[in-house]
């Protein structure tokens, strides 16, 4: 199990062909309040980079896109009328989507969560 | 660019934690840990806010011999002495200079209080309205202020202040002597809740801001919040609802316009009232969580029929909430409006102000 970031603020937690996909901690510190979540319609086919779905905030509406390429699976309904797990728990119930990974090499063009903690570090 | 102001409580809001950002010329705090908790502590118990970057503005003269009587939207001699109301200085066209509060402090002194980005603005044309009949002061910079906002801001004022404090009717003011300070409350604010306004000499802002934040009961809220809980409420923010080119009655503010004597701007709006709006400020609930943000189109059985102006998701209704100009055909409560923004289409429904009516303001 591997868990990669992106320059993004995305996070995707990887088991065997399966990714979970999530906003980092940071992002979510950046965004404040999360009031809510468009989660992406399942079956949906994203590539690596397209747009998996959309977060609004008390600041602003942002997009989230996919660490990798595939499709989605399951979302996170909870998600629906308390998005604020995401903000209590970004990285953990606060998860958004699980994807069929079609293609794991593309892992190669993410950080791993040091490098992305120095990232991070560096944005500051 | 201009510089930036800095509240004399800079450091205070950054040691607890604050975002800062400019707001009005001023650098402000937006949040300290969360908007919506701090909304929350304002409509449950008590928030603090630092509101120094607002104007006050200090005249003191004749106020019918020097002109000062018609020049806003009402007469500050009609006020009580005592009391405050709220109204408009319009230009010539009859367009919102600013929206502001006059506080009638004596039968020849009068205080009032400007939003901050207008109120360099608005004192040069009252200068200049006044023509050295009468005195006028800028006082925004030695004056410091806070607002005490929520439910149980008149027993923490009372723990401080005295049971005085309770006496003080809505829209009313009095003088009190508070850790040696002399501060003037008034019973006013800008979130729906029963509060209060603070306003006293500025050496005494560190102080008073400790003093009120030891209290249990009061926690720090930030602009964001604040923009929060006036829209809830259906409150104008000048810059966005209001502006030099929108008039009270695009806003649906003619209660804050007495037509019976002269004042600035009054023939611009007899005319238009006379010949009809082409636009007016409504008020729209979404079908959604989703937020309606300033600038996003607004529409009407497929045509565009306007515009929104300030927009949030509510907490207290639980979906998107927002104000906006829009066609007088489109403005009826009960109308269906398509909001859009790029590939974002949110249903909403014209609702009567104010949005939440729940609030503590009146108790």
């Amino acid at each position: 199990m591997d868990t990669y970031f992106t320059r993004d603020h995305e996070w995707i937690r990887v088991e065997g062909t399966i990714g979970t996909v999530g906003i980092t901690a940071y992002a979510v510190e950046q965004l404040g309040d999360i009031t809510f979540i468009e989660l992406p319609v399942l079956g949906k086919a994203v590539r690596q980079t397209g747009m998996l779905c959309s977060v609004e905030s008390v600041k602003a509406a942002s997009d989230i896109y996919a660490p990798l390429t595939g499709k989605v699976i399951e979302v996170n309904h909870a998600l629906d009328s308390a998005p604020e797990i995401v903000n209590q728990s970004p990285e953990g119930e606060g998860w958004i989507a699980r994807m069929e990974v079609e293609d794991l090499s593309g892992a190669k063009n993410l950080m791993c969560r040091s490098d992305y903690d120095e990232y991070v570090r560096g944005l500051a | 660019m201009e510089e930036l102001k800095k509240t004399p409580l800079v450091q205070q809001h950054e040691r607890l934690g604050a975002q800062m950002a400019p707001f009005g010329g001023w650098l402000m705090p937006i949040q300290y840990e969360s908007i919506l908790a701090e909304h929350r502590w304002c409509r449950e118990s008590a928030a603090l806010f630092d509101t120094s970057h607002m104007g006050e503005l200090l005249f003191s003269g004749d106020l019918v011999g020097s002109g000062m009587d018609s020049l806003f939207t009402f007469r500050i001699s009609s006020i009580a002495i005592g009391r405050c109301r709220y109204g408009f200085l319009l230009n010539d066209a009859g367009g919102v200079v600013d929206d502001l509060t006059v506080y009638r402090l004596s039968e020849d002194e009068a205080m009032i209080v400007v939003n901050a980005g207008p109120a360099d603005k608005d004192f040069s044309v009252l200068e200049a309205a006044l023509a050295g009949r009468g005195l006028l002061e800028n006082a925004t910079g030695r004056t410091g202020k806070l607002d005490l906002q929520g439910p149980r801001s008149r027993e923490v004022l009372t723990a401080l202040a005295g049971p005085e404090i309770g006496e003080i009717p809505f829209f009313g003011f009095r003088r009190f002597n508070v850790l040696g300070a002399q501060v003037l409350v008034s019973r006013t604010g800008y979130t729906g809740e029963l509060g209060y306004e603070l306003y006293f000499e500025k050496d005494r802002l560190q102080e008073l801001w400790q003093r009120l934040l030891a209290d249990d009961r009061v926690r720090p809220a930030g602009l964001g919040a604040r923009d929060l809980l006036r829209l809830e409420m259906g409150y104008s923010l000048y810059g966005n609802d209001l502006d030099e080119s929108t008039t009270p009655l695009e806003a649906g503010l003619e209660r804050f316009v007495d037509f019976s004597r002269g004042f600035i701007g009054r023939e611009a709006l007899l005319s238009q009232q006379s010949k009809g709006l082409s636009r007016v400020r409504v008020a729209f609930r979404v079908s959604s969580r989703r937020t309606p943000r300033h600038g996003y189109r607004i529409f009407h059985q497929g045509e565009p029929v306007g515009e929104v102006t300030s927009g949030a998701f509510s907490p207290m209704l639980g979906c998107g909430i927002g104000l906006g100009y829009v066609r007088p055909s489109a403005a009826a409560c009960g109308t269906l409006l398509e909001i859009r923004h790029e590939a974002v289409v949110l249903e909403a429904t014209v609702v009567e102000l104010p949005f939440y009516r729940q609030g503590s303001l009146r108790v």
